[in-house]
């Protein structure tokens, strides 16, 4: 399998302070990939050095081959529109409609006419099951349907990888598992990457086909796999507490 | 052959419009290149042979789309990798993608609906008023239930923050009154009134007004903006849901400080204003003690206490409208925004009202 992203003994925090360091490892091309951990452990502070939102410490992300992390310019606007990314509050813009955030993108580095930019957002919601809600705004439409629709944003251009800010917070069973089909329908039929940041399980276990989990008193990353694998044999104290749902035993 | 290195989509319309070959990258740019002569050049029913397109994105499978839909074209040779692309879409007609006609409203309609909407922020303002006369009431029997902490913060913030700007303005429009009436009343040489012009029309008019103006644009509007917020994030339903009135916890430190910053501010503005008028005077070379014997003269006590009284409104309206357009705050990314505009332009034209108002009592008693 080809390699999309390579991260290279990156430290992740902010400031003078250190969350996690000397990171190491590779997400392919059309696998679902999911950094996990315990709460506060760092994985949005990775995600963030990921998508080029803020620089790392030290170490080096590479995206298809490209750094993220010392680009600039145009060179960093570049590699931005290889990715896609959908917030955890799906962060659209609320005085457009959807179809508007879903061109927005299309408009400012594409040259179609807008017939067709149009077409294509339609065809967008559409992959998410929106392409009735075209005309709607954000504050219209329910939490789970907005994180589809930030889904659809992200993969306007057609990214290598996009990269979902926990998915399932804030909803129901029902609808975590229908945007959990909606990901791996994604990855099925559009040969989408994803990395994925959540401790959600069941959605870990339905759509995952890697993990890394990720460790704030060791600083770094303490299993990586298949997570069912890794509920079953690991032989991390944390790692099998984590996934069997145990309180910490004092 | 990397992305750089293939070549970008080309398109050849053969046989009169019934064959259509497209070779190269078909992506957003190919695509928007050979969009509309695809669409327009293609006849019914055409053959579109794609078996040289060597990628294909959203943009070349949204115009295969476009093509299979409109045209009713037959797609040959796309490559499999690229034909799973377009899989989602086989069962789909070509959307409408017109957005929807807004309703269309009578010029009456609109008038009707504006005034009906302007009563209605009036009833919300009459009801507001009442509400927050009821807590003020009840916190003066009560005076523990106010937020002292919170209201000496606003003090800082609308008052001793407010000193350079509001010193600034008052000391600047003196000056200018001064200069501008001096030479007309100089042609006539009674320019020492300038004085009593600088004087009466800072004590009366200009100290209240100008310190309310900019409360209603620093203060009026954070407090709109910082309760705004709040509701937004549903902090005002949280404050509902323990049982506590957000117009006591929010509103009365507010107004609170209101009245106490905008007296207080008025009187300096209204000190640095006379200043920078007399500096002036002096200037055109009258002595201090002509000066300073004009001004005893030409000020009484109700000069004074004619601003005052109208700042200690201006104050309860200023942070009254700001609190109240914050809690009026909608939902939405520009809901803040617009509370924060009505703050200002309400609290502005309420000024302006109750100043008139003032006018012409004070004119009927004598004050």
């Amino acid at each position: 399998m080809e390699t999309i992203i390579e991260v290279r003994d990156l430290t992740a925090g902010y400031g003078e302070t250190v969350i996690l360091e000397g990171l190491n490892f590779d997400v392919m091309r059309g696998e679902v990939f999911v950094i996990l951990g315990g709460s506060g452990c760092g994985k949005s502070t990775v995600l963030k050095h990921m998508i080029g939102l803020h620089p790392p410490l030290a170490g080096h992300v590479l995206i298809e081959g490209r750094d993220i992390s010392t680009a600039e310019g145009s060179d960093r606007v570049a590699i931005l529109q290889r990715i896609g990314v959908a917030y955890q509050s799906g962060a659209l813009f609320g005085s457009m409609t959807l179809r508007q955030n879903i061109r927005l993108p299309l408009e400012e580095y594409t040259q179609l006419s807008d017939e067709a930019m149009d077409l294509i957002a339609w065809m967008k919601l559409k992959l998410v099951g929106l392409e009735d809600f075209t005309h709607y705004l954000p504050n219209a439409i329910s939490g789970g349907m907005q994180k589809r629709a930030a889904i659809a944003r992200a993969m306007a251009l057609d990214p290598v990888v996009v990269f979902l800010d926990e998915p399932s917070a804030g909803l129901d069973p029902i609808t975590s598992a229908e945007l959990d089909a909606l990901i791996l329908r994604l990855k099925e039929t559009m040969g989408m990457t994803f990395v994925i940041v959540t401790h959600e399980l069941p959605s870990i276990y339905a759509i995952a086909d890697r993990v890394i989990m990720l460790d704030k008193e060791t600083k770094g990353i303490i299993a990586e796999g298949n997570p069912a694998e890794l509920r079953d044999h690991s032989d991390v104290p944390f790692v099998r507490q984590f996934f069997h749902r145990e309180a910490e035993v004092a | 052959m990397t992305e750089a290195t293939e070549k970008a989509a080309e398109i050849n319309i053969e046989q009169d419009g019934s064959r259509v070959v497209i070779s190269g990258r078909l992506d957003a740019e190919g695509a928007a290149r050979i969009w509309q002569r695809a669409i327009k050049e293609s006849k019914e029913k055409p053959t579109v042979d794609v078996s040289e397109v060597t990628y294909v994105d959203a943009a070349g499978i949204a115009l295969l789309f476009e093509l299979e839909k409109t045209k009713d074209a037959k797609i040959e040779g796309l490559d499999p990798e690229f034909e799973r692309l377009l899989q989602p879409y086989a069962d789909d007609k070509l959307p409408d993608l017109n957005p929807p006609q807004r309703e269309r409203v009578s010029v009456p309609v609109d008038v009707g609906r504006v005034g009906a909407a302007l009563f209605g922020d009036l009833r919300e303002q009459m009801v507001f008023t009442g509400q927050l006369a009821v807590v003020l009431a009840k916190t003066l029997v009560q005076p523990q239930k106010i937020r002292w902490g919170e209201m000496w913060l606003t003090v800082e913030k609308a008052g001793v923050n407010a000193l350079v700007i509001v010193g600034m303005i008052g000391f600047l429009t003196g000056m200018i009154m001064a200069f501008q009436s001096t030479a007309p009343l100089r042609q006539f040489g009674v320019d020492i009134f300038v004085v009593n012009l600088v004087a009466l029309a800072m004590l009366r008019e200009l100290g209240g007004i100008m310190t309310a103006i900019v409360l209603a644009g620093r203060s009026g509007s954070a407090f709109a903006a910082e309760i705004g917020t709040m509701k937004v994030n549903e902090e005002l339903d949280a404050l509902d849901t323990m049982g506590l009135d957000p117009v006591r916890f929010l509103v009365v430190p507010k107004v609170i400080a209101g009245i106490i910053v905008t007296p207080l501010l008025t009187i300096y503005a209204n000190l640095v204003g006379i200043g920078g008028g007399l500096m002036v005077v002096m200037l055109f070379g009258h002595p201090w003690a002509a000066v300073y014997n004009q001004l005893v003269g030409a000020v009484s006590i109700s000069d004074v206490m004619a601003g005052i009284i109208k700042a200690f409104f201006f104050g309860v309206l200023v942070s009254g409208i700001g609190c109240l357009r914050g809690l009026q705050t909608k939902s939405g990314a520009s809901a803040v925004g617009d509370s924060t505009t009505r703050a200002v332009v309400s609290g502005i034209f309420l000024i302006i009202l109750v100043d008139a108002i003032f006018a012409v009592v004070f004119y009927a008693v004598g004050f």
